[in-house]
């Protein structure tokens, strides 16, 4: 490693934030946009199995609060398309490789959404297993991406309040209601566990050793089951591992280990939903790109 | 049933459908800014019928989702022009900007009515409608030259103020609005 | 055209940089900011700014070491020390 780089790293890795215009290093840089990215394909992809179910809402309340939350994700794509176009790809670009297949989005948003139930678990679990790993970005390296993780955190809370809402609220209904839940929860657990990525030693993951990410893949999945699952067991619902369990003296989780081949499979573009999904954007997309020529002067 | 409950159905319902129709815009709107402001439109929207839903609730005895949601498609007293579905963006703003230009009419007899009630929350909800009205004149403003809005203008102006009974589109509306609702029985809590 | 915008948590407190929004005018910039800053109500107040009119200024010039606008410059203790000592007013761990 060159000295500048070996200078950048030590900086960084002891808390050292850099912005826009300051020297990185090519492979950072590289890896920073990426990642980024990736999340802002993300939010974008997160609205599309959410927006059904606003058109479903069952009441004036759930229909604004949900309406809300993928307002919110919407935004979220706008902050995090911003940051990505001042490191020098713009938005149009980001979009084209999001829909053709050559960039990724995160694992959960290639799957169907099949009732309201789900409505109610994305929200509560799997809003909360991103947002273990958004806090773990509020003290990125680069710190434009942190700043608007800030924006985009306090919002998230909203949307775990919102799930938190929607579940307790079917829990304590109809019987048919409490299986909406639990059939759900069901569903989302394999995609829940293999949400925050296949376990790497921290000093082979370069999204530690940058500092991008402050928590490794299996810290955080940790962090997610010890808050999650005491709120599961205590409403009297079940999750779909006989070894899940904590270790009362480690304070570790012990479960069956996750589908790491689904996982790959499913985010190189293979999900159930993934081809429908992206195509629904490519159309989308087509049939405004007048407007955006229009207003936004861009060769869309 | 009375004629100021009517007349609260009227607005409320032709705000729940519009609502409910420039709510599907979130996600796929042409651009993430103009999403995330459109998304707020719709809101509003659904903000303003769920207050008007209120008022005739209580005079009814029953409750603004019920009014919302529970009653059959025939029921609705929408204008046909917020029923439509309509996939194009130009379709959507010649419709926003028709809908405001009608609205803020109606809004002004409103808010001069004998009815307290009636003309405080037109007031409230005309405060909020100035904004809209903006959106809609800036988006004419830049759109008024292209030939797709203007034919989309030509289209749906004919329309305002059309009542004169519903399009199948509704019901396609209502039954995909109201298929959680209806899979439990009725004064189930959500 | 890219806006930058600068928001307001609290009535008193400074303006800091929240984000950018993309619109083809200013009554555009508005809305988007509006919504984008604010629509949860979560800012008293917003600035938006077209890019272009920011002048971003990084480089400050010291050649001459101005200790005088530091802190360091103004080496109080050991002056503090010998005034008390004369006037026989030394603070009890001087002594």
């Amino acid at each position: 490693m060159e000295t500048r780089e070996r200078e950048f790293l030590e900086y960084v890795q002891s808390g050292g934030q850099v912005e826009t215009d300051d020297w990185m290093p090519d492979e950072y840089r590289a890896r920073l946009r990426k990642f980024i990215e990736m999340h802002g394909n993300s939010e974008l992809m997160g609205v599309l199995p959410e927006r059904e179910w606003i058109l479903r809402a069952p009441t004036l309340q759930r229909k604004l609060a949900l309406t809300a939350k993928v307002q919110d994700e919407v935004g979220h794509a706008q902050l995090i398309y911003r940051v990505v176009e001042d490191l020098g790809k713009p938005r149009e670009e980001c979009l084209d490789d999001l829909i053709s297949g050559k960039s990724k989005f995160h694992n959960v948003f290639h799957y169907p959404t099949k009732t309201w139930g789900d409505v109610g678990v994305i929200a509560w679990l799997v809003d909360a297993a991103a947002i273990i790993s958004q806090k773990a970005l509020l003290k990125c390296s680069y710190a434009p991406y942190a700043r608007i993780m800030k924006k985009i955190c306090w919002e998230e809370s909203f949307h775990i309040l919102h799930g938190r809402d929607v579940i307790l609220t079917l829990m304590n209904g109809t019987d048919d209601q409490r299986e909406l839940v639990q059939e759900a929860v069901t569903r989302w657990w394999g995609p829940l566990m293999q949400f925050h990525g296949n376990p790497i030693p921290g000093e082979e993951d370069p999204m530690l050793v940058w500092r991008i990410k402050s928590q490794g893949n299996d810290e955080a999945r940790q962090q997610f089951l010890d808050g999650y699952v005491p709120q599961i067991w205590e409403l009297g619902l079940t999750v779909p591992d006989p070894e899940l369990r904590k270790d009362e003296e480690t304070g570790r989780w012990h479960y069956t280990e996750p589908d790491w081949d689904e996982l790959k499979h499913v985010v190189t573009g293979h999900g159930p939903k993934t081809e429908e999904r992206l195509d629904l954007r490519r159309k989308a997309r087509e049939n405004s790109a007048w407007i955006r020529r229009v207003m936004l002067a861009e060769a869309a | 049933m009375q004629e100021r409950a009517q007349l609260l159905l009227e607005i409320a319902d032709d705000e729940l459908i519009l609502g409910w129709r420039d709510s599907e815009w979130t996600g796929i709107a042409p651009f993430l800014e103009e999403d995330v402001a459109f998304s707020s439109i719709a809101q509003n929207e659904i903000g303003h019928a769920r207050a008007l839903y209120e008022l005739a609730a209580r005079e009814l005895g029953t409750t603004a989702d019920e009014l919302a949601f529970d009653r059959a498609p025939e029921e609705y007293r929408c204008a046909r022009l917020v029923e439509l579905r309509l996939p194009g963006w130009e379709h959507t703003i010649a419709r926003h900007f028709l809908y405001e230009e009608a609205d803020a009419a109606r809004l002004e007899q409103l808010k001069a009515s004998d009815d307290a009630e009636l003309a405080g929350l037109a007031a409230k909800i005309d405060r909020e409608e100035v904004y809209h009205r903006m959106h809609a004149q800036m988006w004419f403003d830049r759109l008024e030259n292209e030939p797709r809005f203007i034919a989309a203008l030509d289209e749906l102006r004919p329309l305002v103020g059309i009542r004169d009974g519903h399009t199948p589109e509704l019901t396609e509306l209502w039954e995909e609005m109201t298929m959680v609702r209806r899979s439990q029985p009725a004064g189930t809590t959500w | 055209m890219i806006y930058e915008v600068f928001r307001q948590e609290r009535k008193g407190q400074a303006f800091q940089h929240a984000g950018s929004v993309e619109a083809p005018d200013e009554p555009f910039a508005e809305w988007y900011a509006r919504e984008q800053f604010g629509r949860r109500g979560e800012s008293e107040a917003l600035w938006v700014v077209a890019r272009d009119a920011i002048l971003p200024i990084e480089d400050f010039v010291d050649e001459l070491n101005r200790n005088y606008h530091r802190v360091d410059g103004y080496p109080l203790k050991e002056k503090l020390k010998e005034a008390r000592a004369r006037a026989g007013t030394a603070a009890p761990r001087d002594r």
